[in-house]
C-alpha cells in the first residue's frame, strides 16, 4: 500500500470513528491538542487501525503517537513487516 | 432501548428471570451457560414461546477463547451486543484458614476474571455505537463481607469497583456500567445452605424473607431501560433491607 493510501484511509478512519472534522485533518495535527482527542479516542483509532489494516500494535508503540503523521509512519512501518 | 442483551449464566437463578424480563422487555436475548444445556434450553424455549426471541450460547466465561468465540458466534448470528449482563457465578465457602488455592483462584476467575473478559469484550461495539449498558450482579456479600465467604466476597467486591472504574472510562460514550447487589435470592445457591441458615438469614432481614430471582431482575430491568440513561457508577442494593 502507497503512502497516500495510507493516509487517506487514516482521514476516512478519523472521521467515520471519531467522527472528526475532515478539514481539521493534517499531517502535523496532534491527537490532544489539535484535534481534541481524548485517551480512550486514541484507543479507539488504534482499534480501527488494527482492524483496517490488519496490523497489530502494541501499547507501548502507541503512547508515542502525538501526530496524525506518526500514526501513518507506524502503519508504514508495521505494514512493511 | 432494544437490541441485542447477553446475560451470563442464564440457565437458572438470578441469570434466568433476567434473561425472562429482558426478553419481555422486547431485547432478544443470548442465554449463555456454562454446562446445564438442557436448563438452558428451557429458557430460550420459554422466551420463544412468548413470542420473543433468544438464543443458547455455551461458554466457561472465565475462559478468554471462550469468550472470544461466544461473542463471535452472537455477533454473526444477532448483531452487536447493546446489554450485557455478568452474572455468572459460584460460590465455594469455607473459613479463610482452611480455603484452598484452589478454592480461592475458582471463585475469583468464574465471579471476576469473566466480568473482566466479557466487558471488555462487549465495549468495542458499543464505544462504536456510542450507546450501551454493562450491569454487572455483585452481591451483599461484596459489600458488607461474610464470614465464609472471603473468595466470593472479594470477587464481589472487585466487581464493584471494575463498575466504577468502567463507568468512569466510558461514560463520555453514552455507555452505563452498573452493579446490582443481591440479599439472600431463593435460589439453588440458597438452596445448598439448608432450611436453618436460610432460616436465620431471613431473621436478619426487614423484610422478613428471602428475595425471589425476578424480585432482582426488575432492577436489571430498569438500569437497562431508557428510564436509568443517568445512572452509572452505581451499585443497587436489593437485599429486602439486610444490610441496613
Amino acid at each position: 500500500m502507497e503512502r497516500t493510501d495510507i493516509e487517506a484511509k487514516m482521514k476516512e478512519l478519523l472521521v467515520e470513528e471519531l467522527g472528526l472534522d475532515a478539514d481539521k485533518i493534517t499531517m502535523s495535527a496532534t491527537f490532544e491538542e489539535d484535534l481534541e482527542v481524548d485517551s480512550l479516542g486514541v484507543v479507539e483509532l488504534l482499534m480501527a487501525l488494527e482492524d483496517n489494516f490488519g496490523v497489530q500494535i502494541p501499547d507501548e508503540e502507541a503512547e508515542s503517537l502525538i501526530t496524525v503523521g506518526e500514526a501513518v509512519d507506524l502503519v508504514e512501518q508495521k505494514l512493511k513487516g | 432501548m432494544t437490541g441485542v442483551a447477553l446475560v451470563t449464566g442464564a440457565s437458572r437463578g438470578i441469570g434466568r428471570a433476567v434473561a425472562l424480563k429482558l426478553a419481555s422487555d422486547g431485547f432478544a436475548v443470548v442465554v449463555n451457560y456454562a454446562s446445564n444445556s438442557a436448563k438452558a434450553d428451557e429458557v430460550v424455549a420459554q422466551i420463544r414461546g412468548a413470542g420473543g426471541k433468544a438464543i443458547a450460547v455455551q461458554a466457561d466465561v472465565g475462559d478468554q477463547d471462550a469468550v472470544s468465540a461466544m461473542f463471535e458466534v452472537v455477533t454473526e448470528q444477532l448483531g452487536p451486543i447493546t446489554v450485557l449482563v455478568n452474572n455468572a457465578g459460584i460460590t465455594d465457602d469455607g473459613l479463610l484458614l482452611r480455603m484452598s488455592v484452589d478454592q480461592w483462584d475458582r471463585v475469583i476467575t468464574t465471579n471476576l476474571r469473566s466480568v473482566y473478559l466479557c466487558t471488555k469484550a462487549a465495549l468495542r461495539s458499543m464505544i462504536r455505537a456510542k450507546a450501551g449498558r454493562v450491569i454487572n450482579i455483585s452481591s451483599v456479600s461484596g459489600v458488607s463481607g461474610n464470614a465464609g465467604q472471603a473468595n466470593y466476597a472479594a470477587s464481589k467486591a472487585g466487581v464493584i469497583g471494575f463498575t466504577k472504574s468502567t463507568a468512569k472510562e466510558v461514560g463520555s460514550r453514552g455507555i452505563t456500567v452498573n452493579a446490582v447487589a443481591p440479599g439472600f435470592i431463593s435460589t439453588d445457591m440458597t438452596d445448598a445452605l439448608g432450611d436453618e441458615v436460610t432460616g436465620a438469614a431471613a431473621a436478619q432481614i426487614s423484610l422478613g424473607r428471602l428475595g425471589s430471582p425476578e424480585e432482582v431482575a426488575s432492577v436489571v430491568g430498569y438500569l437497562a431501560s431508557d428510564g436509568a440513561s443517568y445512572i452509572t457508577g452505581q451499585t443497587i442494593v436489593v437485599d429486602g433491607g439486610l444490610a441496613l
